[in-house]
């Protein structure tokens, strides 16, 4: 899966890009989840003004796009900021502290800070406890110092 | 929530004719397999506690309540995702799923208002009826924690409420909006305890994808989804199944009362031809039987510039008698004649046909089907013998390819279009032939295979290159043909089709459509071994070759082999309620009930020994004829029964001047319609809630009426035209619509087997209903046709005389929209015209630019019968060189721009082409300043005398 490059901003709005990405997938076996991943992983989340271009392209209902859009919390409503931190907060994390990281965290990069912090429910990496993604690179034995580094950096 | 009319089993049936026997609490239960067992208990007449599951849908297994427990398997699989097996020893109630349940309800209910007792479902709510049957005495959790039950309603849509506090999430609205009618407006939105019954995106119900067909409301449990009526009103109290009087669908109803007031319209389960389904007018649209604009009052005037003055009964029958008699005195016995409706039952159809027959002692006698349907009746009856489509609803379902020709199912016949799509969604392919690019061309999980967008005025040419196709590339069922068809007109129906100048590229200049498209579905319509239908509308017969083009579907369809079996055919769409049942009924000036000759003396003679009279054996006045004879002065006296010729027929000047060229003209009507405008006697008519009688739809299924609440204006329209015939002098002598049915059976040999009694049984007949055929055929021309061989056809194209040229060069064609109905009489005095409050002009952007016509201008519709105004809306769903409107509202008067061309054989007027030119303008056109005066002239009514 592409990635946005590190500090790279998303990119802006754009319909016709849009309607690019959808109709580049339509083909594909299940094409609704890779389509709305390609617009997640271009614009950094999935804009609601996409809901209609997809359905569209796709010719299923707006409803069908919203329902399964809104059942993943990996696709943003809103664009994240610069840096993305996603801590999981999975038993074998929780085990090693992954819940105190998760709220220190969170409570660094408030308001203000240039960081989204999301929870995620298993890396698969428990061996490493507590893990994170920083901007889509595992990292594992994180306190919370090595973290705010890590996005901070 | 479903009518107290109905049992809910919970799941759907199964017609497997393999079964099973199985036992179910200790009792043996038998069900046909693949039936699940929680139909089976309900089969036994045992209630397995359910929430999620419902007969109307698939079961979905989400609620956890309908858990049971089976003798040798483990744990307690939910009774409606089980399917029952042989010898399964299935127990429905134990301390272990009771405790189960409970715990399961003690859940829902810790996230659910406890406001049962001012809740709008209270006394029809299955999540109160099963906190009472799983025993819920306790709610461990209490309700303080983390809840919906502050969650805004939505109140867009005029007909329900969208209460997201009191749902439960059970699905049953979304799966009802893709299961059953295919529209997909709803999602289950977010996941976990976010869950959350949604129509997309911040999207309100009214602006989102929904249509408003309330299986969503019919399907809810609780009070999420609910009528506002419910709620303003409380629950019905008594219930009354009749017919729906919008479409030829013809849906059964539930009509649900509180005394003298109707709560609600529901759909009836058991209705053969809806199956439970509906639509926005018939479940929502049915305010207009009180709406103020109603007349109950008989009135009459001397002329039509003086005020409408009210009288009794009497005196209105008694004048129009007398009127009736002096024009006849004076003009000659077929200066008067009379106009049934497709909109009234077919017992009243038959009563005014009769009594034009037996007391005006003439043929001319029409109805409206005359500019919609004729060429179907006229043109299916050379073909195969009988004037009827060839199938029932259901056999869509068993449709391979379906070929939609000149019709747009899911505005104008929206409970059959979501049967046709839930087969096209299991795999049948789809071919659109139509001048613009109708919902079904690509809609939500439909899309058709080829869209044939020809030119209007082109069917012929088009289906001629698809016979082409069929002849020449070796794809006619040899078979078929030689068994069941007239040699020797086949042989020159495949000379002639075959001429090159038949060919899909030949034609291709005149229809726009490409010949590979062409060849392409040419060949998958006749694909071997496979089921293809025919489905048609006005698009086809409202031409010059209109009875050409229904004639040629029948050649397409015998050529394939594609008759005499379900899933094939050839099928009408029928526009009204009762179109099919008015041509039966004789209302034709030329046919006697049962579409049998007036100058047949045999059958004349039967007629005449029961009605007591001599009959003319000539054929009478067809509409257009009464028109042209009027304006020649010789026809001055009309009948009009439920019928706004005024609005609805083509070319209203000529219309209008025909009609103001008469001395009498009777209208009989719910409103002072623009026909009444030219009115001298008003008979106020009865809603289809007000009487008793039937309707028979596009399939001929013969439903009963039943009447739920007494006529507003004091008679039933069945008894208006008795009185009126037995102050002719003619007496008619009926004390109940069911023995009108008795003598049209008695006299018509397809009808032998029709009575109240059987209705009453098997709830709905298609004919023919006769000794051979006792509870009636849904298939025809099983084994042969009713004529003997199939007769092909010779089509050749003959362009229309209404051409394009400088000064018109657009072409208009005209069509209908879901939540409107015809000429708009009942549907535009509903809450209906949220969704469309004027006619507008589709126009092609391009056609737009050239002229500098933006979006929303108001415009001029010009062309050599008349001009109008109305908006325009730039849209790629027409070509261009082609505009499109709607004719359901008199101040546009789309017909003002139509004009006096028609079907060569029948007279259909032929509204789908005509050549125009849009300008952009700001002020209204002369006709419509010159009607709206006139209008509210001739409305005015007088205080009464007492």
């Amino acid at each position: 899966m592409i990635r946005p490059a590190r500090h790279a901003g998303p990119e802006a709005w754009r319909p016709e890009l849009m309607r690019e990405l959808a109709e580049a997938l339509k083909h594909v076996d299940g094409p609704l989840l890779p389509i709305l991943h390609s617009i997640n992983d271009r614009f950094g989340y999935v804009d609601e003004r996409a809901i209609p271009i997809v359905a569209e392209v796709l010719n299923i209902s707006r409803a069908d796009v919203h329902g399964v859009v809104s059942f993943y919390h990996d696709f943003r409503k809103a664009p994240p900021k610069r840096r993305v931190i996603k801590i999981c907060r999975a038993e074998a994390c929780q085990s090693m502290g992954g819940d105190e990281l998760y709220d220190e965290v969170s409570k660094a990069c408030g308001a203000g800070s240039d960081v989204t912090v999301e929870a995620v429910y298993c890396l698969g990496n428990c061996a490493l406890s507590p893990v994170a993604l920083v901007d889509g690179k595992i990292h594992g034995r994180l306190d919370t110092e090595q973290a705010l580094a890590l996005v901070r950096s | 929530m479903t009518a107290p009319f109905d049992t809910d089993f919970g799941t759907p049936a199964r017609d497997a004719t393999m079964t099973v026997t199985l036992e179910i609490d200790g009792l043996p239960v038998t069900v046909p397999a693949g039936t699940s067992v929680m139909r089976a208990a309900a089969l036994a007449g045992i209630k397995v506690p359910k929430l999620c599951a419902t007969d109307t849908l698939e079961a979905f297994g989400s609620c956890r309540l309908c858990l049971v427990e089976i003798e040798g398997r483990k744990g307690t699989p939910a009774s409606c995702t089980t399917p029952a097996e042989a010898g399964m020893k299935v127990a429905t109630q134990t301390g272990k799923l009771a405790k189960l349940r409970r715990g399961v309800m003690e859940l829902y209910i810790s996230d659910h208002p406890l406001d049962c007792l001012t809740c709008a479902a209270n006394g029809d709510c299955e999540l109160q009826d099963m906190a009472g049957a799983v025993g819920l005495r306790d709610v461990r959790y209490g309700f303080d924690g983390e809840n919906h039950t502050k969650q805004a309603k939505d109140e867009s849509n005029p007909y329900f409420t969208f209460d997201p506090s009191k749902c439960i999430v059970c699905s049953r609205c979304v799966r009802a909006c893709e299961e059953q009618q295919g529209t997909f407006a709803l999602t289950i939105e977010g996941r976990g305890f976010d869950s959350k019954v949604s129509p997309s995106a911040n999207e309100s119900f009214l602006n989102s994808e929904c249509v408003s067909c309330g299986a969503c409301v019919n399907a809810c449990p609780t009070a999420t989804l609910i009528e506002k009526n419910v709620i303003a009103m409380g629950q019905p109290e008594r219930q009354v199944l009749t017919t729906c009087a919008y479409c030829g669908v013809g849906c059964a109803f539930v009509a649900e009362l509180q005394g003298d007031q109707v709560v609600r319209m529901t759909p009836h389960k058991d209705g053969k031809a809806n199956h439970g389904h509906s639509c926005v007018k018939g479940r929502f649209a049915w305010g207009y039987t009180t709406h103020k604009d109603r007349i109950t009052k008989p009135m009459i005037r001397a002329s039509i510039s003086e005020p409408w003055r009210e009288v009794s009964w009497d005196e209105a029958i008694g004048h129009a008698a007398s009127e009736m008699k002096r024009i006849q005195a004076k003009y000659g016995r077929g200066s008067i004649g009379g106009i049934t409706s497709s909109r009234c039952t077919n017992e009243e159809t038959y009563l005014v046909q009769k009594m034009v027959r037996a007391a005006f002692g003439n043929n001319n006698t029409d109805t409206c089907a005359r500019v919609c349907h004729s060429p179907t009746g006229y043109g299916l009856k050379t073909a195969f013998g009988t004037s009827a489509g060839t199938q029932d609803f259901d056999s869509v379902a068993d449709a391979d390819i379906v070929m939609v020709i000149g019709a747009n199912p899911t505005d104008a016949h929206p409970v059959f279009a979501s049967r046709m799509k839930k087969r096209l969604r299991e795999g049948a392919k789809l071919i659109v032939i139509d001048p613009r690019r109708i919902d079904l061309v690509r809609m939500p999980h439909v899309e058709a295979s080829h869209h044939l967008q020809l030119r209007p005025g082109t069917n012929v040419a088009v289906l001629n290159a698809l016979a082409h196709v069929i002849a020449t590339e070796g794809l006619v069922n040899e078979d078929f043909v030689a068994e069941r068809c007239d040699p020797i007109d086949f042989k020159m129906w495949r000379d002639f089709v075959s001429k090159p100048e038949n060919s899909p590229e030949a034609v291709e200049a005149v229809t726009e459509v490409p010949a590979t498209e062409l060849r392409a579905a040419a060949r998958l319509f006749a694909t071997a071994g496979k089921n293809a239908a025919i489905y048609y509308g006005l698009g086809v017969t409202e031409h010059s070759q209109g009875t050409t083009t229904v004639m040629g579907m029948a050649n397409l369809a015998m050529a394939t082999g594609n008759l005499g079996r379900t899933g094939v055919g050839v099928n009408p769409l029928r526009g009204q309620n009762n179109v099919q049942g008015a041509c039966d009924m004789g209302s034709f000036p030329h046919e006697l009930p049962g579409y049998r000759h007036v100058s047949d003396t045999v059958v004349r003679g039967q007629f005449e020994k029961a009605w007591g009279v001599t009959l003319d054996a000539e054929p009478g006045l067809r509409i257009p004829n009464m028109f042209d004879a009027a304006l020649d002065g010789s026809f001055k006296g009309l009948y009009v029964q439920g019928e706004d010729i005024a609005q609805s027929d083509p070319n209203t000047k000529h219309v209008t001047a025909a009609l103001a060229a008469m001395e009498c003209v009777v209208v009989q009507d719910l409103f002072l319609n623009e026909t009444a405008s030219y009115a001298h006697i008003f008979l106020p008519g009865s809603s289809f809630l007000e009487k008793d009688g039937t309707f028979t739809n596009a399939e001929r299924r013969i439903s009963r009426v039943r009447r739920a609440i007494k006529p507003m204006a004091g008679l039933a329209d069945w008894e208006t035209t008795m009185a009126l015939s037995n102050a002719l002098g003619y007496p008619m002598r009926y004390t109940h619509p069911s023995e009108i049915m008795d003598e049209i059976a008695r006299l018509t040999p397809t009808f032998t087997g029709v009575s109240y009694d059987l209705l009453d049984k098997v709830g709905s007949v298609q004919w023919p209903c006769n000794e051979k055929a006792p509870e009636g055929t849904p298939v025809m021309h099983l084994g042969g046709f009713a004529r003997g061989k199939g007769k092909f056809m010779v089509t050749e194209y003959v362009p229309t005389d209404e051409r394009t040229g400088p000064r018109f060069p657009l072409l208009l064609t005209t069509g209908r929209i879901l939540s409107q109905y015809n000429v708009g009489a009942q549907s535009r005095r509903t809450e209906n015209v949220v969704w469309h409050d004027e006619d507008v002009l589709d126009i092609h952007p391009h056609d737009a630019e050239n002229r500098g016509i933006r979006e929303g201008d108001r415009v001029a519709l010009m062309s050599r019968s008349g001009e109008t105004t109305l908006r325009a809306r730039l849209s790629d769903r027409v070509q261009p060189g082609v505009v499109y409107t709607t004719f359901h509202h008199p101040e546009t008067g789309a017909n003002v721009v139509t004009t006096e061309y028609s079907d060569w054989a029948t007279n259909c007027p032929e509204y789908k082409v005509t050549a125009v030119e849009v300008r952009a303008t700001n002020r209204w056109s002369n006709w419509q300043e010159e009607n709206d005066g006139f209008r509210q002239l001739t409305t005015r009514i007088s205080a009464a005398a007492e």
